[in-house]
């Protein structure tokens, strides 16, 4: 089925490929099929194409090509380098963000411990930063977990403002900010996933800076080197190429989206009814949430989906768990009639409009229907 | 906590129709009075303390109800 006429406003999710990386992705895959270990000519081209793209990556994330991993996605890469650091410090605690990513949760609950801790944010999702450094303090914590940007809701976390106890590491899960927002500097490790930047799915990477303490929490070798087993160097290429274009065109396409963002967030807020959540200044440039109260979210985003707009929604009945975000909930927000939009780099101003117009109409109808 | 006036079963209906429920009934009960909404539906627990907020309504608080349903109190004071 065509979705050519399609306007995709789901780019949080997944990204289509940068024209940069298909053009890399195809002539790598000629050339990077051997196994960058071994000492023959296929091997070699392998390696050069593998330390090639570590070098690009490490660059962009202001580390040393040695520092970085190529996971196996971004989810991979939080739990490796979570895990990583608890197993290292030998203390299982994490204190984290009460509205983290998933694969940060996940990582907690895989090795209970009762130095965890959950920090609390407030009503825009942001963590206080000495709540959580206090949380750090704590006998037991072996690793600190902060986002540099919220996935649903776009809040910038104050990652260079928190204070941790020394011996404590931080990992900064930067999948949501990579390639559209400044990352923060204070870290001791960080992941990001490709196929949000405009690279190809299935690339995750992990930052370990140097002087901190990691260990492979899964079976193999320890080390950076191939984390997770034989490397897709192809696709790690191609990621490369993709960030690399990507925060080349950071600043004129984070300007534009913003201001897209600003009329979506307006019309939104001029709703009856809806509650825009997030910071409207300190957040991610391209992605607005919202709530509209008395509208299920699969019902607004099937509508915006026959009116030719793709969307996401952070409401329970959306989610294989029919659970609502732990995002919305950590926030006091209202978990139904949820819609996050997320723009792409070439997002115009007239699939704003129609989208602005499509909304209007859907949450004015549903809402009719129900008889409100 | 006082008796509601008003008790809303929505045991078993699907998120967001205990909110819209609560909404309609709003006007069944009296400035001050208590209404609540049993759901079991897991959102109403972060939907209806959000509606109160939105409509600037009180969000008195959940208690079971005597099947163990949750059972959210809210009062009227517009």
């Amino acid at each position: 089925m065509s979705r050519t006429s399609e306007v995709y406003l789901d780019s949080a999710s997944s990204t289509p490929l940068h024209p940069a990386a298909r053009d890399t992705l195809l002539a790598a895959l000629e050339r990077g099929y051997g196994d960058p270990r071994r000492l023959h000519g296929a091997g070699r081209d392998a390696r050069l194409l593998l330390d090639n793209a570590r070098a690009v990556v490490a660059e962009c994330f202001g580390a040393r090509p040695d520092e970085v991993a190529f996971t196996a996605s971004g989810t991979d890469a939080v739990h490796r380098g979570l895990l990583g650091l608890t197993a290292a410090t030998g203390r299982d605690g994490i204190v984290h963000g009460a509205v983290e990513h998933s694969a940060v949760l996940h990582a907690v609950d895989w090795r209970p411990s009762p130095a965890h801790a959950r920090v609390p944010v407030d009503a825009t999702g942001r963590v206080d930063p000495r709540a959580m450094a206090a949380a750090a303090a704590r006998s037991g914590v072996g690793a600190v977990a902060l986002q540099a940007a919220n996935q649903e809701v776009g809040t910038l976390q104050p990652v260079d403002e928190l204070d941790l106890p020394a011996g404590v590491p931080l990992l900064v899960d930067a999948a949501a900010a990579v390639g559209h927002v400044h990352l923060p500097r204070r870290w001791d490790a960080l992941t990001a996933s490709a196929h949000k930047w405009g690279g190809p799915a299935g690339v995750g990477v992990l930052v370990v800076r140097r002087g901190t303490r990691w260990t492979n929490p899964f079976p193999g070798d320890d080390g950076l080197d191939q984390a997770g087993g034989f490397p897709d160097v192809p696709a790690a290429l191609a990621a490369a190429a993709a960030l690399q274009a990507v925060l080349g065109e950071r600043e004129e396409v984070a300007a534009r989206q913003h201001a897209l963002v600003d009329r979506i967030r307006a019309t939104a807020a001029a709703l009856p009814d809806t509650e825009v959540v997030g910071d409207p200044v300190a957040r991610l440039p391209h992605l607005v949430t919202f709530s509209c109260l008395y509208v299920g979210g699969d019902e607004i985003v099937s509508a915006l989906a026959r009116r030719g707009y793709a969307v996401a929604s952070g409401s329970a009945c959306t989610a294989s768990t029919l659970e609502p975000s732990h995002v919305l909930a950590a926030m006091g927000a209202l978990t139904h009639g949820n819609v996050r939009v997320s723009l792409g780099r070439d997002t115009t101003a007239e699939q704003v409009a129609g989208f602005c117009a499509a909304l209007a109409d859907e949450v004015g109808r549903i809402r009719a229907e129900a008889g409100l | 906590m006082t008796a509601p006036a008003v008790e809303i079963d929505c045991r078993d209906l699907p998120c967001p129709r205990p909110i819209i429920e609560l909404a309609r009934a709003l006007p069944s009960v009296e400035v001050g009075d208590l209404l609540a909404v049993v759901a079991r539906d897991p959102a109403a627990r972060h939907d209806v303390p959000a509606w109160c907020r939105m409509r600037g309504q009180e969000y008195v608080g959940e208690e079971a109800a005597e099947d163990g349903a949750p059972r959210y109190v809210v009062r009227r004071v517009s």
